[in-house]
């Protein structure tokens, strides 16, 4: 009986244990598959014809409209748009339907700073199998390097984000504040605006990576070199610390606004003119008509404010591409629609709704250039944008895992936000944070 | 194995031949068939996955090792998840007394029966529980803005400058002050009910020999829902310990004073989604598991002993 009881005990554990191993198997990731076998354009043509659905998960605004057209041209063809989160969300999302290997979209929309790290991860497909090598020259250098990773091309660039100065002219009449040029006229425009109105800031900034990279790429600075496997990281270099001096000042004597950007009271601050200035990238009209359409008229967009007087240096803000995840179910649909979305009809209507093109055709023609904006009392804003994406300082790049770097800047450079730490340490904080979240990963860093 | 005891008792008394022996053990294990299976599947299947993660290590570059024991040694010196763990020893420590004590008052003042409106007060203080932790915080969240919230506004209104809620220095305490409102009701329900059963006889007896109200309470109500307040201390320890909700949700409002490892739960939650650090992440998750585990069985082997 005894004996009995025991064996079956064992039988029990050993059943418990192959219950739980197949769970392990089943979700653990497939790593298989790792060659894509070519696609050809006619496939991809059997495929509209067929028809079927897609996912795709994206928060730009302007897909809805591509989308409708889409479908409308290819009747058969069902197009679910997901928004699955701005940014870092919707990675995580993505991250983890990937390694959960089910509920994976067809088609995403990943900046260009996530990109690398998707595509190291694997989880993307190479485009070149489809033939995406034909684009070349299709798409302005600067996207188009950026989704070009590795080895492959991970992604179709969908939009860039030259950044410029939008700014509240009303606010800036009022108090007759210059529109500043450089950083340093930036900083005492800033100071005279909260002087004079104790409840308006110049801007808003609660410690944001995005744009913290943007204004050192701006400045010169290379913080992040990246060789295969090997890693620099220095965020102490000429370019960073020019960034770190200017906004120190800020910080220090509480001229930014403590808002969080993309939050009600951001929207709130950029219609009642108590957030002055936006420097960000050219995708921003789409977002100021849709979002805060009370201030229609009021703002306008000049250059970028200078690090040296009479420079014309611009850097890259955001910007996405779409991208197909390997695990997609319908990848040549999915290509269908990236091709129409970012270099075929698609980039018209998105162009006229409002988006920044990453297509060269597009930024040079003289529709686009010349497209008054009533947003900004007619101001011919795509001319100022096109200046800026032809000034992008060359040479910048991400780290091969900047989700995850920028996921930790508010642990170590935003206490600089909050209390008395320097922002130079703040920066050296999230040096070492990342470099170590480096070594962990297996990568080189020196 | 209980529950095979009974019917291998009564069939010692029968002397069964060898054979239906063997058959009636099986028949008891079809019985507890079901339960096992679910058990395993809900239960253990989840730890064991956890366990087994925590003894690889999986990298951008490199791929998946086994690594033993090596994600454990780096638990035991991360300063990042033992700040955590400090910061929610330190909530347990102040929030869940204050909790505790000011749910044993209100349920004492609604028992002592001379409370007007008894039975509004009891709903009243109980309402908070019934919304949801989310959006509790959420309207929380709305009231503590220095800018756009009720903070900002009595700012203007007053002429004053509150300190600000949402600073690295008071948000922990502004946490607490969410999580006592949502968790008081749920703990004075707890003692509120334990009240109800003592004999109203004691109550008689204390009132015959002349008892104060005072005496009443140390005599005979406190001594008589010991054991709830075991209960929910216990509830509470564990609470405290996987704090989580409320700081991710606050987060969205003050990133800079709520980092990433602000309690072991989003410690883990950011391991595992931002930084795709799996194995750490589950060996985090069973540490701090352990962690409450001793701390509430601790509590409550001190709670029993001085019951007998």
């Amino acid at each position: 009986m005894f004996t009995n009881r025991r064996a079956f005990l064992r039988t029990a554990a050993l059943a418990t244990a192959a219950i739980t191993t197949a769970a392990l198997a089943a979700c653990g990731s497939d790593d298989s598959g790792d060659t894509t076998t070519p696609v050809s354009a006619d496939q991809v043509q059997a495929a509209l014809d067929k028809g079927g659905s897609i996912t795709v998960w994206a928060w730009e605004p302007t897909l809805k409209q591509a989308v409708a057209a889409f479908e409308a041209k290819y009747p058969k063809v069902k197009v679910n748009l997901v928004n699955a989160g701005t940014g870092n969300d919707q990675y995580t999302a993505l991250q983890n339907a990937v390694a959960a290997g089910s509920g994976v979209p067809d088609v995403a929309q990943i900046e260009y700073y996530a990109l690398p790290q998707f595509a190291l991860g694997k989880s993307l497909t190479d485009l070149t199998a489809f033939g995406a090598g034909e684009l070349d020259g299709t798409f302005t250098p600067g996207p188009w390097s950026s989704v070009k990773t590795g080895g492959g091309t991970f992604g179709l660039p969908m939009d860039s984000g030259p950044m410029a100065l939008f700014y509240n002219k009303e606010v800036f009449d009022k108090h007759k504040i210059e529109v500043p040029t450089t950083w340093d006229e930036y900083a005492a425009a800033a100071k005279k605006l909260h002087a004079a109105d104790p409840k308006a800031y110049i801007t808003n900034d609660t410690g944001d990576a995005g744009f913290t990279t943007s204004l050192i790429w701006q400045a010169g600075g290379k913080p992040f070199a990246v060789d295969g496997t090997n890693v620099k990281i220095n965020l102490a270099d000429e370019g960073s610390a020019k960034f770190a001096g200017t906004w120190q000042k800020l910080l220090s004597d509480k001229l930014v606004a403590p808002v969080g950007s993309w939050s009600d009271g951001w929207y709130k601050g950029l219609g009642d003119g108590s957030i002055a200035t936006l420097v960000i990238g050219a995708w921003m009209p789409a977002n100021l008509e849709s979002g805060v359409p009370g201030a229609k008229g009021k703002w306008r967009v000049a250059p970028m404010p200078q690090w040296t007087a009479g420079a014309s240096a611009a850097a890259e803000n955001g910007g996405s591409s779409l991208a197909i995840p390997k695990a997609g179910p319908n990848n040549a649909l999915a290509y269908a629609f990236l091709k129409y979305a970012t270099a075929g009809e698609g980039v018209k209507i998105r162009v006229d709704n409002g988006a920044f093109p990453a297509t060269t055709a597009e930024l040079k023609s003289a529709e686009f250039l010349g497209k008054e904006f009533g947003y900004f009392g007619g101001q011919k804003a795509n001319e100022i944008f096109a200046k800026s994406a032809a000034d992008v300082v060359p040479g910048w790049s991400y780290l091969p895992f900047q989700v995850y770097a920028n996921s930790i800047f508010n642990d170590t450079v935003g206490q600089a936000y909050v209390t008395d730490k320097p922002l130079t340490d703040g920066l050296k904080a999230w040096q070492d944070a990342s470099a170590k979240y480096g070594k962990d990963q297996g990568f080189t860093v020196g | 194995m209980t529950v095979l005891a009974p019917p291998t008792i009564t069939r010692t008394g029968q002397t069964a031949p060898r054979p239906a022996r063997r058959r009636r053990s099986w028949t008891g294990w079809a019985f507890v068939g079901p339960f096992m299976t679910v058990f395993a599947f809900v239960f253990v299947a989840p730890i064991a996955y956890a366990i087994y993660l925590s003894v690889f290590r999986t990298r951008l570059i490199g791929g998946t090792s086994f690594v033993g024991l090596e994600n454990y040694q780096q638990v035991f010196t991360d300063p990042q998840f033992w700040s955590a763990t400090w910061r929610v020893t330190l909530f347990l420590l102040v929030q869940v007394p204050i909790m505790l004590i000011l749910a044993l008052l209100i349920a004492l003042a609604i028992d002592s029966g001379r409370l007007y409106g008894k039975a509004f007060f009891r709903v009243a203080v109980f309402m908070p529980y019934a919304v949801p932790a989310v959006v509790a915080t959420l309207m929380w969240g709305f009231m503590y803005g220095s800018r756009f919230g009720l903070v900002g506004n009595i700012n203007d209104t007053f002429g004053i400058s509150l300190p600000d809620p949402l600073s690295p220095d008071l948000v922990l305490a502004s946490i607490g002050n969410i999580v006592t409102w949502e968790f008081v009701g749920y703990n004075m329900l707890i003692f509120y009910s334990a009240l109800q059963v003592v004999p109203k006889s004691l109550y008689e007896a204390a009132e015959l020999d002349g008892a104060s109200q005072f005496q009443v309470i140390r005599a005979i109500k406190l001594p008589a829902i010991r054991g709830a307040l075991l209960i929910a201390t216990i509830f509470s320890i564990i609470g405290s310990f996987q704090l989580f909700n409320e700081p991710s949700i606050l987060q969205s409002l003050a990133p800079n004073a709520i980092t990433t490892y602000f309690t072991p739960n989003m410690y883990a939650y950011s391991l595992s989604f931002s930084g795709q650090q799996y194995n750490y992440s589950a060996t985090v998750a069973i540490v701090m598991g352990i962690l409450t585990m001793i701390v509430a069985y601790a509590v409550q082997l001190r709670g029993t002993r001085k019951d007998r």
